[in-house]
C-alpha cells in the first residue's frame, strides 16, 4: 500500500450563526488558506472530495453549490459524500493508495443554523419504524446516557469532568466556539436539558467549514517539513435498528481501532468525535487509550461541532499537532449517525 | 391462509421542517438591487467574466469576486426548452418557455421565462428584454421581472 500523509489543515471560526455568509462563502476562505499554507493551487490537486448533508441546508443537490468555492476550470476530478468529510478523506485515500492521485483536497461544511438540527437529524433514522415517532438527536443521546448511568458504567460527575476538560482545553483553541474555566460542581449545578443531559453535555450548534490536504509519500515530503503520516484507518457501522444495539458500548469503534492498528502504538494524543459528553467516555474505553493520552486538546466537538466537518476536524487537529511537533503519535476518530452508529478511526504519526 | 392480513404496500409519514434560507453575501447585494429595479452582477478579477446573479466567487478561477457591475435588462436566448409538464406548486401553466438568457455584458446565462411570443418562434440567439412587474410589486426577488419578451425586429 502506498503511504499517505496529511500535510495541511484549516478550519473556520466555530460560530453559532455565520450570518449572511452562505455555505460556499464559508468554504472558500478555508480552501484558499489550506492551499496557501503549502503553496499549491487547485491545478496541483489531483482529486477533490467534499462532505456535507443537503438536509441541513434544506435543498436538494445543495452540495453542488459548494464547488463554486474551488477552481473548476479546466474541469477537475471531484466527488462528494453525504457524510462527515472524514469519509471524504477515506475516499481520497483510496485514490492515493490505488495510484490515481498524489495530492487531494478535502473539505467539509455546513450551516446548521437555518433549520432545527435536532429534528433534521431525525431523518437519518429508519424511515418506517423510527422516523414516524420523531425521536430527536438529543433525546436519543439522552437514552444512551441513561442506559450508561443505569448500568453503572459512568456517573454524572464523569460526564461533567469531560465537559470541564473540553472547556478548559478550548481556551487554547482560538477557533473554539465554547471555552471557559469551570468546575465539576458548577456544571452539575446547571439544570437538566433532556434528562439526564445538561446543555453542556451536548455539542453546540455550529456553522463553518474545514479543509484538509492529503498527499502520497513523495508529494508529502516535498510540500511539508513534518507530514502527519496515516499509519492506519478503518471505519465500521452498526445496525440502524437502535433497539438491537447495546448503546453503552461501541463495538464498531473497537473493531475499527483494531483494524487501524491503535494497539501497540505510542499514542500521546487523541481527538475523539463525541458530540455528547458520555460518548467520549465510551470511545476512550473502546479505543483502549491510557490515562497519559491527551484527549481532545482542541476542546473536541463539545467546543464546536460543524456537522459534516467535525469528524474531519478531529483528524485535522491531530495532524496539525504532529506537523507542529507538539505530538508524535495520535488517534483520530469520527462518528456518524445516532448514538455513535458509525465510526472511523485513524492512526497518525510523525 | 384466509386470515392473512393484506400486505402493507406503503405508509404515510408527514414531514415538515422549517428552514431560514440564507442567500449569501453576494446574492443579498443582488436581491437588494433588484428590489430597486436594477440588475447587478460581479466581475471576476482573474478572468474578467461577469456573473449575474453573482455568487461572490468565480467558480472557474476559484477566487472571490468583489467588483459590482450593473448590467442592462436585455440579452439573447442562449438555449431554451418548452415546458409541457406542470410542476407541482408552480402557478405557471404549461406550455411555457424556460430559457437561459445571456444578458448583454455578462458571461453566464441566467434562467428565466420567455413570453409574449408564440413558443414555436422562440429560437437560440433571439434578442429579448425584461418585462418588469409593476413597481409596487417589486420585492427581493428575480421574479420582479415577470418574463423576457422578444425585442421588436429581432
Amino acid at each position: 500500500m502506498r503511504e499517505a500523509a496529511v500535510i495541511g489543515y484549516t478550519q473556520s471560526m466555530q460560530r453559532r450563526y455565520a450570518g449572511a455568509a452562505n455555505e460556499s462563502e464559508l468554504i472558500m476562505p478555508v480552501v484558499r488558506e489550506v492551499m496557501q499554507s503549502v503553496g499549491v493551487t487547485q491545478k496541483d490537486i489531483d482529486f477533490t472530495c467534499s462532505g456535507s448533508c443537503d438536509y441541513l441546508q434544506g435543498a436538494a443537490f445543495a452540495f453542488v453549490e459548494g464547488l463554486n468555492a474551488v477552481a473548476t476550470a479546466p474541469p477537475i476530478r471531484e466527488s462528494h459524500v453525504e457524510m462527515d468529510a472524514a469519509w471524504a478523506l477515506y475516499e481520497a485515500l483510496l485514490k492515493i493508495w490505488s495510484g490515481e492521485a498524489d495530492l487531494c483536497l478535502i473539505y467539509g461544511f455546513s450551516k446548521s443554523s437555518p433549520g432545527e438540527l435536532r429534528s433534521v437529524l431525525t431523518l437519518q433514522l429508519d424511515p418506517y419504524y423510527h422516523v414516524p415517532l420523531w425521536p430527536d438527536a438529543v433525546s436519543l443521546a439522552a437514552l444512551q446516557a441513561r442506559a450508561m448511568l443505569d448500568a453503572g458504567s459512568l456517573t454524572e460527575r464523569d460526564m461533567a469532568e469531560v465537559v470541564m476538560r473540553s472547556r478548559r482545553a478550548a481556551l487554547l483553541n482560538p477557533k473554539a466556539q465554547l471555552a471557559a474555566e469551570t468546575s465539576i460542581e458548577a456544571l452539575l449545578a446547571e439544570p437538566r436539558f433532556v434528562s439526564p443531559l445538561r446543555r453542556h453535555d451536548c455539542a453546540p450548534i455550529t456553522d463553518g467549514a474545514s479543509a484538509l490536504l492529503v498527499a502520497s509519500a513523495d508529494t508529502a515530503r516535498r510540500l511539508c517539513a513534518r507530514p502527519a503520516w496515516i499509519r492506519g484507518i478503518d471505519h465500521r457501522m452498526e445496525t440502524g435498528t437502535l433497539g438491537a444495539r447495546d448503546l453503552t458500548r461501541s463495538p464498531s469503534t473497537r473493531y475499527a481501532a483494531a483494524r487501524a492498528g491503535v494497539a501497540g502504538r505510542p499514542v500521546d494524543t487523541a481527538e475523539l468525535h463525541a458530540p455528547f459528553s458520555h460518548q467520549e467516555i465510551i470511545l476512550r474505553r473502546e479505543l483502549g487509550l491510557s490515562d497519559s493520552v491527551a484527549v481532545n486538546p482542541s476542546g473536541g466537538a463539545l467546543a464546536g461541532n460543524v456537522m459534516m466537518a467535525a469528524g474531519l476536524d478531529r483528524i485535522g487537529h491531530v495532524a496539525t499537532r504532529i506537523m507542529r511537533g507538539e505530538a508524535d503519535c495520535g488517534v483520530a476518530h469520527a462518528t456518524s449517525g445516532p448514538c455513535l452508529q458509525q465510526n472511523l478511526v485513524a492512526v497518525l504519526e510523525a | 391462509m384466509s386470515d392473512t392480513p393484506a400486505p402493507v404496500t406503503g405508509i404515510e409519514v408527514p414531514i415538515n421542517l422549517q428552514y431560514e434560507f440564507t442567500a449569501g453575501k453576494a446574492l443579498t447585494r443582488f436581491l437588494t438591487r433588484i428590489r430597486e429595479g436594477r440588475i447587478v452582477g460581479q466581475r471576476c478579477p482573474g478572468c474578467n467574466n461577469v456573473y449575474v446573479p453573482p455568487r461572490g466567487m468565480c467558480a472557474a478561477c476559484g477566487i472571490p469576486t468583489e467588483e459590482e457591475v450593473e448590467v442592462v435588462d436585455e440579452g439573447i436566448v442562449e438555449s431554451f426548452t418548452v415546458v409541457h409538464i406542470p410542476i407541482p406548486g408552480n402557478p405557471i401553466k404549461p406550455p411555457f418557455v424556460a430559457a437561459n438568457i445571456l444578458l448583454d455584458g455578462t458571461d453566464m446565462a441566467c434562467l428565466h421565462r420567455v413570453s409574449e411570443v408564440d413558443n414555436a418562434r422562440v429560437h437560440v440567439g433571439m434578442r429579448v428584454k425584461a418585462r418588469w412587474k409593476p413597481r409596487e410589486e417589486w420585492d427581493y426577488t428575480f421574479e420582479n421581472i415577470a418574463w423576457f419578451r422578444p425585442v421588436e425586429g429581432s
